[in-house]
């Protein structure tokens, strides 16, 4: 039913663009935002926190793919709230297509965003030119199919759209925190670490950093096989556990 | 196959935890006739609806549409049946055209979207978004939706609800249009009075369970079998000759309108019969036909409005 998938998907897309605040939140806030902390700190060197200076795309990044699976979990509360959800599956489209289709929405948009500031901030954070872009983006990609897998099972969770944007934010920006991108996963308490070691952002973050810096894929096998058990575990118990209205 | 009927229920059964929704239904529905499942809001009439349009499956029970299992071949069956679901909303700016060009694109033999819209009524509203179309509107976009496939049979739930009568009556001649193109219509509906004009039969659900099914008048001959006629006069013998009328339950009178009720089919016929034979002069004269309402009252013991 791919048929379906691309005019879903392209649909989507129009009824996302049409929406006012829907683009300016998406992809112009991020990017206003991005050249503003680099007019701030771009010029002034020094003592800024390592997250700032060293690992600062692999942050930007995280927080935009967090950003678009809290909106998918929002959106996908919407549909099935307003019975959406339900009226596209009493058609020959698979249940399966149109969450897909608003996947590739978000990555769509995401991947917009992520463009559009490394545009804009070239001025003030000049990526070396030996970094590997199109294996970064990849390893992007792969950690973001990983992450809303467990978007997913948010969305099975949350009981209506009112609570799908507190809920998704109280379960998905903590996993920054844990990531190891501010503390090294191996200085937390050991209960953190134990969380730490289960949630897919410690490992997308270990791979982006390492991958942003030179290293080679088969250096972070065992990452990528975290994000695979977790993508493959999260979307098992969504496909069981989604509640479609 | 001609004699099979189209829908074929038997016994199913759906639980939501420990509320029964649907209790040991069955009913056929034919090719052809317009069906309907009628009864207060929550008797369990979209569960069993959703159950046949394969989008729950229920505990137990078998069902048939159109020789197909709706929960194990639901997407087969998808192609030949078409269904409006009860408060469904579509994404709030999607356009009328675009909504049915997606659907129009999901089916192998889709009817031309454009002749639909003008058919329905829509085609200056194409361009539309849908969080801007009225109630009517949006039902009749519905309506397109589950015509786009150009469906055996076609699934209505609760279609009216929420409209003004004058959309309402506007709804009720597109599906007696869709009858007359030869489709089989199942439809729910909590107004006995759209189930009595739309319905070549109906199922009375009450708290899971079927009460009855039969045609609208046949529900009303068993159930309600009396009948009233209201009739003014200044004669002063005629409560006399009226009361005299074999059949007859009650006469009551007040300042020379009568109200006269009582069981049978040639009530009427007799009382007028009475008055001709009396030469009495008559001002006023009506009769008044139980509805599925007193029906429903009678086989339920409870009002259908909540």
């Amino acid at each position: 039913m791919l048929h379906g998938l691309w005019r879903l998907t392209w649909l989507e897309v129009k009824i996302f663009v049409r929406e006012p605040l829907g683009v300016v939140g998406t992809v112009g806030v991020p990017v206003v935002v991005f050249i503003a902390l680099g007019r701030m700190f771009g010029h002034a060197g020094g003592e800024m926190p390592r997250a700032v200076t060293v690992d600062l795309p692999i942050l930007a990044a995280m927080i935009l793919v967090l950003s678009a699976v809290l909106s998918l979990v929002t959106i996908v509360s919407i549909y099935r709230e307003g019975g959406i959800l339900k009226r596209l599956r009493a058609t020959p489209l698979r249940p399966h297509t149109i969450l897909t289709a608003h996947v590739l929405v978000k990555l769509l948009f995401t991947a917009v965003t992520l463009a559009a500031m490394a545009l804009a901030g070239r001025r003030y954070y000049p990526v070396a030119p030996d970094v590997p872009i199109a294996s970064f983006a990849l390893a992007l990609f792969v950690s973001t199919v990983s992450i809303i897998s467990i978007g997913f099972l948010i969305a099975s969770a949350v009981p209506t759209a009112r609570f799908a944007q507190p809920i998704g934010t109280l379960i998905l920006y903590p996993m920054l925190g844990l990531s190891g991108l501010f503390v090294p996963v191996a200085a937390m308490p050991p209960a953190l670490q134990v969380l730490a070691r289960v949630l897919p952002l410690t490992y997308a973050v270990a791979l982006l950093r390492g991958i942003w810096h030179g290293d080679g894929w088969l250096r972070h096998a065992g990452d990528l096989a975290a994000l695979a058990i977790i993508f493959a575990v999260c979307t098992a118990v969504s496909a069981k556990v989604f509640r479609w209205e | 196959m001609a004699d099979q009927p189209v829908i074929r229920v038997a016994a199913i059964r759906k639980a939501y935890g420990r509320t029964v929704a649907v209790d040991d239904v069955s009913f056929d529905v034919h090719q052809g006739e317009i069906f309907g499942l009628i009864g207060p809001n929550g008797a369990g009439k979209t569960t069993t609806m959703e159950c046949v349009e394969g989008l729950r499956s229920p505990d137990s029970g078998r069902i048939a549409v159109l020789g197909m299992d709706p929960a194990r071949d639901a997407y087969a069956l998808q192609q030949r049946i078409g269904v409006q679901l009860q408060e469904a909303q579509l994404q709030k700016r999607i356009t009328v055209r675009e909504a049915v060009e997606l659907w129009a694109s999901l089916y192998r033999a889709p009817l031309d979207g454009q002749r639909l819209l003008e058919q329905l009524g829509l085609i200056d509203k194409r361009n539309a978004w849908f969080m801007t179309l009225s109630g009517g509107q949006k039902q009749r976009l519905f309506i397109a939706l589950a015509l786009i496939n150009d469906p055996e049979v076609v699934f209505l739930d609760e279609l009216t609800t929420g409209l003004d009568p004058q959309a309402r009556r506007a709804i009720w001649e597109l599906v007696r249009g869709i009858h007359d193109r030869g489709k089989t219509v199942c439809l729910t509906t909590h107004l006995m009075e759209e189930a009595e004009r739309l319905c070549d039969r109906v199922a009375i659900i009450d708290r899971g369970r079927i009460v009855d099914i039969a045609t609208p008048a046949a529900l009303i001959r068993r159930h309600a079998p009396e009948q009233t006629v209201i009739l003014a006069t200044a004669d002063p013998l005629a409560g006399e000759w009226l009361r005299a009328i074999p059949g007859m339950a009650s006469v009551a009178e007040q300042s020379g309108r009568f109200t006269l009720r009582g069981a049978g089919e040639d009530l009427v016929s007799r009382t007028i019969q009475c008055l001709a034979d009396h030469r009495v002069m008559v001002t006023d004269f009506r009769t008044e036909r139980a509805t599925l309402e007193d029906v429903f009252l009678k086989l339920t013991g409870h009002s259908i409005r909540n």
